[in-house]
């Protein structure tokens, strides 16, 4: 992201497609994300909420990569720290918000599930749960799903370094090799596992692991949202063509502890944090949209002022927003209208 | 009405509702060119072409898995187990994700999955290829299971469980594939999903069970109207999740003393919870403790002959155990 120079060339995102009014608005989204994950891990701290989980550090990538997806076509199966990304593909501040405050109202589920837990039809975001990875399965039966009807639909699934070592990502990754399908695999390896670093996770490349399955696998920046944009699109143009699966593995680091239940500086110090901070992809991408002409000082400020003020707004209506009823508390175990197997 | 094989029930609610309706396909191991080992799958792939009558990789997790995720994308996938005692690297995917999507996402999404296992012994299957796994997942919310002793019943209770919008485990038994037979109506049929079925009108003891054992059970009646004038009362639970509780019930109050059967092992098995129900209802209107009637609380049946046999219920065992109930 720095060799913008003196000679007047065309810029990098326009040479991958990009306008200036998308990237400007990736920057914007990425800043909504982080203002929006500080904003939960204080309301954890003041003890309005109980629990968050962040993403902090990872934003960059995260908006890149839906920015490559069809939102009125892809499936998306993201895992807990995607925030960025849902945001991206349309769910709202004032959305997650009811989410994190468990309201009735969270489309994600109803306040039933923890913050991080995204689904949503509506956006064609997958619900999805806890035990980490039992989502790379789903995706590839989203993927199979779209072959078998003959739809250019591409499933787009993330997950941490540490779930891709369960059986799940494996049995995934391998069904959707042997069947060439429309499927995107994002490792979004943040370098931690709770506590457990990178190396003691694996001790191969993640993205090698493509080979094994017959497909390509691709270790990318996360902190250069450009070059993730350029790699997912491949991977997104090859799913198109009935080329089959990418794997990605996204190279970030979780800048937060692992959720608001966990004191990171017990298993890592504050220096490497700190060297890490510096790498940040947001401030980078402001310099790079600086440098090609895009943003200023006045922008920023009046970003930060807008973003502060929705922020307020959704932060305040979840707040005051009811939870479910209790008589609601427990519908939907099974269907409640009788079904002749008709529909949809 | 003709008379054909459970298996071939089996066989023919798949190839209807393949017919009936385009989002029904199968996958699993073996299913497709070979037709399953049990040949249960056997014409669906040339029927129906590779895509849907699909060969998967030796692989439950991603078996069940990619069901889930192709029912949520709008399909009607019956994904098979080979034999139900592989199923078990496929439980999170079941229980953790097939019985709470619904729930979770507060009806946002659904998971019209059906996923067949074949159960029990009698084959020589051995520890590994005789398991009856209904009470692991049993007392799952959002899960339903259902076990057909009947060739009517398979194909009818399929038929319903790739209606169903909700995930169904289909359970049937590997040793009355071929060992069962009876007559199934030629037009399209469906029997409930959650009711049970009288097998026998009696007066003197009840049977409740499911599947293969009330075979036995029924065997046992006849000689014991027969011979000893005890006329039994034998209920097919036929759904194990949810329960039938009025029939259960109804069929208890009728005799007052009752037998539960069953090839899965007995602790914590089906049987305890139908005899919780009993207890809870119907203590005082008993005229005799509840009897169960199970498999042996062993891990699972040996392939040496005597073994296998010592471990299976029979026609003989549930004699006694019904005469010994009656004499009460």
């Amino acid at each position: 992201m720095t060799q913008t120079g003196a000679v007047r060339q065309q810029s990098r995102h326009a040479a991958l497609g990009l306008t200036d009014r998308q990237v400007i608005e990736m920057y914007e989204t990425m800043m909504r994300a982080r203002r929006f994950d500080e904003r939960c891990l204080l309301l954890q701290r003041a003890g309005k909420v109980n629990f968050h989980i962040s993403g902090i550090g990872q934003e960059p990538s995260q908006v890149a990569m839906a920015f490559a997806m069809d939102f009125e076509k892809d499936w998306f199966l993201p895992y807990y720290r995607d925030y960025a990304f849902v945001l991206t593909v349309g769910m709202t501040l004032k959305e997650l918000f009811l989410s994190l405050f468990a309201k009735a109202e969270d489309p994600n589920s109803a306040g039933r599930q923890m913050p991080g837990h995204f689904g949503c039809k509506r956006l064609r975001i997958v619900t999805g749960s806890s035990p980490v990875t039992t989502q790379v399965p789903h995706a590839v039966g989203f993927a199979y799903a779209a072959k078998l009807r003959g739809e250019s639909s591409v499933a787009y699934v993330s997950f941490g370094e540490g779930s891709s070592n369960q059986g799940d990502f494996h049995e995934g990754c391998n069904f959707a090799g042997v069947h060439k399908l429309p499927v995107i695999f994002v490792c979004e390896n943040n370098g931690y596992a709770i506590s457990v670093p990178l190396s003691k996770q694996t001790a191969g490349r993640i993205s090698d692991r493509a080979i094994g399955y017959g497909f390509p696998g691709v270790r990318v920046d996360g902190n250069d949202p450009l070059e993730v944009y350029r790699v997912m699109k491949e991977a997104h143009e090859r799913a198109l063509n009935g080329e089959g699966p990418t794997l990605i593995e996204v190279m970030s680091y979780r800048l937060s502890p692992h959720s608001t239940s966990d004191n990171d500086l017990a298993y890592r110090t504050k220096e490497e944090v700190e060297a890490h901070r510096k790498k940040d992809g947001i401030p980078a991408f402001r310099n790079y949209l600086t440098e090609a002409g895009l943003w200023n000082e006045e922008r920023e400020n009046e970003l930060q002022a807008r973003i502060r003020k929705e922020l307020d707004e959704a932060q305040a209506y979840a707040e005051r927003a009811p939870f479910q009823s209790v008589e609601d508390a427990f519908r939907y175990v099974y269907a409640e209208e009788p079904s002749s197997g008709e529909g949809r | 009405m003709p008379v054909i094989e459970y298996i071939e029930a089996i066989r023919s609610a798949m190839k209807e509702e393949m017919e009936r309706d385009s989002r029904v396909f199968v996958l699993g191991e073996d299913v497709g060119l070979k037709g399953g080992v049990f040949t249960t799958t056997k014409g669906l792939q040339e029927q129906f072409g590779e895509l849907r009558a699909l060969d998967t990789p030796l692989s439950e997790s991603a078996i069940a898995g990619v069901a889930i995720g192709a029912a949520m994308a709008g399909l009607r996938p019956i994904a098979e187990m080979q034999y139900s005692d592989f199923m078990f690297p496929a439980t999170n995917q079941i229980i953790s994700e097939a019985a709470k999507i619904r729930y979770r996402s507060n009806n946002d999404w659904d998971c019209p999955v059906v996923i067949r296992a074949p159960i029990g012994g009698g084959v020589f299957g051995g520890l590994y290829h005789s398991q009856c796994p209904e009470s692991v997942f049993f007392g799952t919310p959002g899960l339903k299971i259902v076990a057909p002793a009947t060739a009517y019943d398979a194909k009818g209770l399929l038929i319903s469980a790739i209606r169903d919008p909700d995930p169904v485990l289909f359970f049937e038994h590997k040793k009355c594939y071929r060992l069962i037979s009876d007559e199934v109506p030629e037009g399209e049929y469906t029997v409930p999903i959650g009711k049970s079925r009288v097998m026998r009108e009696g007066d003197d003891i009840t049977v409740i069970g499911y599947s293969l054992p009330l075979h036995f059970a029924m065997e046992a009646a006849a000689e014991l109207a027969r011979e000893e004038g005890v006329e039994a009362h034998i209920l097919d639970l036929r759904t194990l999740q949810p329960l039938d509780r009025e029939g259960i019930l109804e069929a208890a109050s009728r005799t007052g003393k009752v037998l539960i059967v069953h090839e899965d092992n007995k602790t914590g098995g089906i049987g305890a919870e139908v005899a919780a129900i009993i207890a809870e209802e119907l203590l005082y209107d008993l005229d005799a403790p509840i009897r169960r009637l199970c498999g042996p609380d062993v891990p699972a049946m040996p392939i040496n002959p005597p073994g296998e046999k010592h471990f299976m219920l029979n026609k003989e065992k549930l004699k006694t155990a019904m005469l010994e109930l009656a004499r009460y």
